[in-house]
């Protein structure tokens, strides 16, 4: 008997379940609900999010395929294309750190290549609570040592992304795993259930009782009975997926199926009818036939489990015997569990008995869509307002950035994952983007993370357009035209109307910044919910970019190259302070309004940064972001062999400490050898871009004067150390 | 001459070290099947990196068992030409082609990156084109590489200068800031009593190539490339 009680476990609304006897003519019996509970979760359906998503510009004339499918697919030339896309596991990473991030890193590799691509590279954006906090610690190293095990183990590289740190995380960490590959374009498989009479086949591991509920826990806040979830987090096994991918590759090449799809969140359930519904077909399966690891499981079980590295394929009749073949070579079962037929069920048999029978299209299509109410925060009415700061010594607070976690080096966390294996990786983590190369190619792609959360929580509208501009402008600092955009957006419950109104800004901001960079968003992921306890994450759009490089030699990367170089700033220094790390790490505050930006003229500045590249007259470029033009020249300073001291004189006219640290957008800091000066700065001029002589490279310490006075004097060794150790120092074995 | 590359299921280096064979030193290089018997006339059989049967048990472990690893074992005792890297080291060693195991490094956790390597043994099929006392730069990626071996073992190999590669600094000193993995006598490569035999755990196919960052990996390749062809 279905009653409040089951339908509030199974998180469906008594309105919902009403719609689900209306659709289907009956009531649904407790297998079905279950099926209905994962299909209209917020994970799986999108209900609140959808109407709001099609503001984003998903066209452009090198996307082969936008959002809808299991990732996002670009036309790179040469007959290649970039399959990629970015997917949350935060919810189980809270749980269980090492697992939910393992996992995580599991699924988003089979949803690529599920596609046909094979994997080439992974990148992370992680959000953390402040490392002073222990808690935070353990969850930290936990998430990393899942990554890290996972993809290592795989064999694609993890080569990038970001890690914040931020107290709101503390309870509700973000794990955003992004991962691209490379398809031959006419070699793209979908997730298709077509030819009445194909074999439906289960490949991969054995089905338990892992992860039952998974899509469901993702779609709820967590109270206090988070130890409790801990059996709905499902358990990785690399090398499993490792022959997966080999296998599923192999039977592509060979064009053996018709379609194929990951038993990702909400497993077989998904699988069965997203398939269906996407070939107006149906699906007849026996669960009896389905490989199980665990005796007596139920249909509901069978179907609700979430264990991973399972696929789904729908092969051609007379290939069946040839891709079983292959997937025994690989040590794997493939099983035929059932049928693809006409009508548009889902039927589901079990002892001989039939214990689904739903048309596949109320599983997928009809679930309901919202438009929920929203209202701005109240936060907001004071959030913008500064106190009157005391002064404090520039020296001082350019330490206390350099050693703030979110600013500091990460190799203490990129050096964990295998970042070089396939041999593409052209730039090494810690860059402005990720660069790979193109075998063979005389091109290179380039791939960032970005998202400011802070920026997004005091301006959400601000907060997504930087997210785009800055994502594009990492790009522009190697020298790389972005091509693509997948998102990964992080809420609270989107039943509050405050995170609501928060979420329509941030997807407003994006949709803006997409347009006029003209770059296409190929898909993504929507993660609400991630609030325990009732305190929501700021909102957090985490922005993946892919861009092409036309000329891998052409590459440039941020620190500076030699002395007698000149150090010059493409864009404008404004007095902007608001919502900075330095008032963050200086004075404990996060507040004021964000650094507001004109896209048109952040456009201009990457365009042109591309154009000075593909000139091959800068040595280094490298974006003015967290930590402001202090911290970037510092990293310029440092980020080489040498350690090469630089002399910066600025004359504008506004507060030092805004000059120093405020986050104006739309700037880069360059070096150039002193021939090339007049070029660049007669170039700028043509363009319409600011560029501005600051000083030059030489000497072991940065000293910048501004109205001339010394506002900064460190000596570069000083400086390295800092940034160098902050991280490793809170993770060393006493 | 041909190389033969061996595939495990789970090995993650293989294609990186066929394309730096085919590609950048343009030998014929052919793939091996771990479940054939079949060497395909190689002159030279190379255990690549990666995760061979998930590392489970233990490093090398199950992959000792595969049917492919009788014919290399016997390839290797007539005097063939084998070169483990990373797994593949661990791998020979679980063979019991080379002495000694590998413990979890010191820092318990996996480590990617950068490291210099001392060639401490310049005489070898595998790195007679370097100097003794050349430094390298070369990548590590692992997480089980701490050199482990009985005093007996590691007096042997000293004695017989069958330690070929050891972490360093930059000049070259051997010391304990320089063993990231923390590695008995700084060992990174060794070889066999006689000579055709060598287990490194640092990559040389990822420091082949000038885009990579490193191309002292190809000292490995070409001297093999040149005992072959003289």
């Amino acid at each position: 008997m279905i009653d409040k009680k089951l339908l509030e476990e199974h998180n469906l609304t008594t309105e919902e379940y009403e719609r689900i006897v209306e659709l289907i003519g009956r009531e649904p019996n407790i297998t079905e609900l279950g099926i209905f509970s994962l299909m209209w979760s917020e994970h799986c359906s999108y209900k609140s999010s959808k109407i709001h998503l099609k503001q984003l510009p998903t066209k452009g004339k090198n996307v082969i395929q936008g959002p809808g499918e299991n990732a996002g697919i670009i036309d790179i030339g040469d007959g290649l294309a970039a399959v990629f896309k970015i997917e949350s596991h935060n919810h189980p990473s809270f749980i269980e750190p090492f697992q939910g991030a393992a996992t995580g890193v599991g699924g988003i590799l089979r949803d690529i290549f599920t596609m046909g691509a094979r994997p080439i590279a992974l990148l992370d954006s992680l959000r953390f609570g402040l490392l002073t906090n222990p808690q935070n610690k353990p969850i930290m190293d936990g998430v990393i040592s899942g990554i890290s095990s996972y993809g290592n183990s795989i064999g694609v590289p993890t080569v990038g992304g970001d890690v914040y740190f931020n107290d709101c995380f503390s309870l509700n960490p973000l794990v955003n795993v992004f991962c691209l590959g490379i398809v031959e374009r006419d070699k793209i498989f979908y997730a298709r259930a077509e030819g009445e009479g194909n074999p439906v086949l289960y490949v991969g591991a054995k089905t338990g009782r892992d992860g039952i509920h998974g899509a469901t826990m993702a779609s709820a806040e967590f109270g206090e009975d988070l130890e409790e979830k801990r059996p709905n987090v499902q358990v990785g096994d690399p090398f499993k997926e490792k022959l997966l991918l080999e296998a599923c590759l192999e039977v592509m090449a060979k064009n053996l199926i018709v379609g194929i799809q990951d038993m990702g969140a909400a497993g077989l359930t998904c699988s069965t009818s997203e398939m269906a519904a996407k070939s107006g077909s149906g699906i007849e399966i026996d669960l009896d036939l389905v490989p199980q690891r665990e005796e007596g499981m139920t249909p509901y079980e069978i179907m609700l489990s979430e264990s991973q590295e399972r696929m789904l394929i729908v092969s051609k009749k007379e290939k069946m015997k040839e891709v079983q073949q292959i997937f025994a070579k690989w040590d794997l079962d493939a099983v035929p569990i059932g049928q693809v037929t006409k009508g548009g069920k889902l039927k589901v048999k079990s002892n001989g008995e039939t214990v689904v029978d739903l048309p596949v299209d109320a599983i997928i299509n009809l679930c309901p869509v919202y438009e929920r109410k929203s209202k701005p925060p109240s936060y907001l009415k004071s959030a913008h307002k500064l106190p009157s700061l005391p002064s404090e010594n520039h020296n001082n607070s350019l330490r206390k950035l350099l050693s703030s976690p979110t600013i500091a080096d990460k190799e203490w966390v990129y050096r964990q994952y295998d970042h070089m294996v396939q041999t593409n990786t052209a730039l090494l983590p810690g860059g402005e983007a990720s660069v790979l190369r193109v075998k063979d190619k005389k091109k290179a792609l380039a791939i960032t993370l970005d998202g400011n959360s802070l920026y997004s929580y005091l301006d959400p509208r601000t907060g997504g357009k930087i997210a785009v501009a800055e994502a594009c402008r990492n790009l522009a600092c190697v020298g790389a035209r972005p091509v693509g955009v997948t998102n990964c957006l992080n809420f609270g419950n989107p039943e509050k109307p405050e995170i609501m109104w928060q979420f329509k800004e941030v997807i407003q901001g994006i949709a803006q910044a997409c347009k006029v960079f003209d770059i296409p968003v190929t898909g993504g992921n929507v993660s609400f919910y991630n609030e325990t306890e009732g305190s929501p994450v700021y909102p957090t759009p985490v922005i993946g970019v892919v861009g092409i490089i036309e000329d891998i030699s052409k590459v440039i990367d941020p620190g500076f190259r030699e002395e007698g170089n000149l150090v010059v700033l493409i864009g404008n220094n404004k007095q902007e302070i608001g919502a900075s790390e330095y008032l963050k790490s200086v004075f404990g505050l996060e507040r004021g309004m964000p650094p507001q930006i004109d896209l048109e003229e952040e456009k201009r500045v990457q365009e042109f940064c591309r154009e000075v590249i593909s000139l091959g007259i800068l040595q280094s470029a490298h974006d003015i972001s967290e930590g402001g033009l202090a911290s970037c020249v510092a990293e310029s300073c440092f980020l080489n062999e040498q350690k090469i001291g630089c002399y910066i004189e600025i004359k504008d006219d506004i507060e030092t400490d805004a000059l120093l640290f405020g986050e104006t957008q739309s700037r880069i800091v360059v070096s150039t050898q002193k021939h090339n000066l007049q070029k660049l700065l007669t170039l700028a001029q043509k363009r319409n871009v600011i560029a501005t002589l600051l000083g030059e490279t030489k000497g072991k310490k940065l000293i910048i004067r501004h109205l001339d006075e010394d506002v900064v004097n460190l000596s570069i060794e000083e400086a390295f150390k800092l940034w160098k150790e902050a991280i490793p120092e809170v993770y060393k074995i006493q | 001459m041909k190389f033969g590359v061996v595939i495990f299921p789970g090995s993650n280096c293989d294609y990186d070290t066929f394309y730096v064979l085919r590609d950048t030193f343009k030998q014929d290089t052919v793939f091996l099947w771990h479940k054939e018997h079949d060497l395909k006339n190689a002159d030279c059989v190379i255990l690549p990196g990666g995760f061979s049967y998930g590392d489970y048990l233990r490093s090398g472990a199950i992959a000792k068992f595969s049917p492919l690893m009788q014919e290399v074992k016997e390839f290797a005792l007539k005097g063939g030409l084998v070169l483990g890297i990373c797994n593949g080291f661990q791998i020979l060693m679980e063979l019991g082609l080379l002495p000694g195991a590998m413990l979890r490094n010191k820092n318990l956790k996996f480590l990617c990156q950068f490291v210099n390597l001392k060639l401490e043994n310049d005489k070898t099929h595998f790195t007679h084109n370097g100097k003794r006392g050349d430094v390298l730069e070369i990548p590590i990626a692992h997480y089980e590489g701490n050199y482990f071996a009985p005093p007996d073992k590691i007096h042997e190999l000293e004695t017989n200068n069958r330690v070929v590669l050891r972490y360093s600094d930059a000049e070259g000193r051997i010391n304990e800031e320089a063993n990231v993995n923390g590695s008995l006598g700084n060992i990174a490569g060794i070889i066999n009593k006689t000579g055709n035999v060598m287990g490194m755990m640092p990559h040389p196919e990822r420091a082949s190539e000038a885009l990579l960052g490193s191309t002292d990996g190809r000292i490995i390749f070409q001297s093999i490339i040149d005992r072959i062809e003289s």
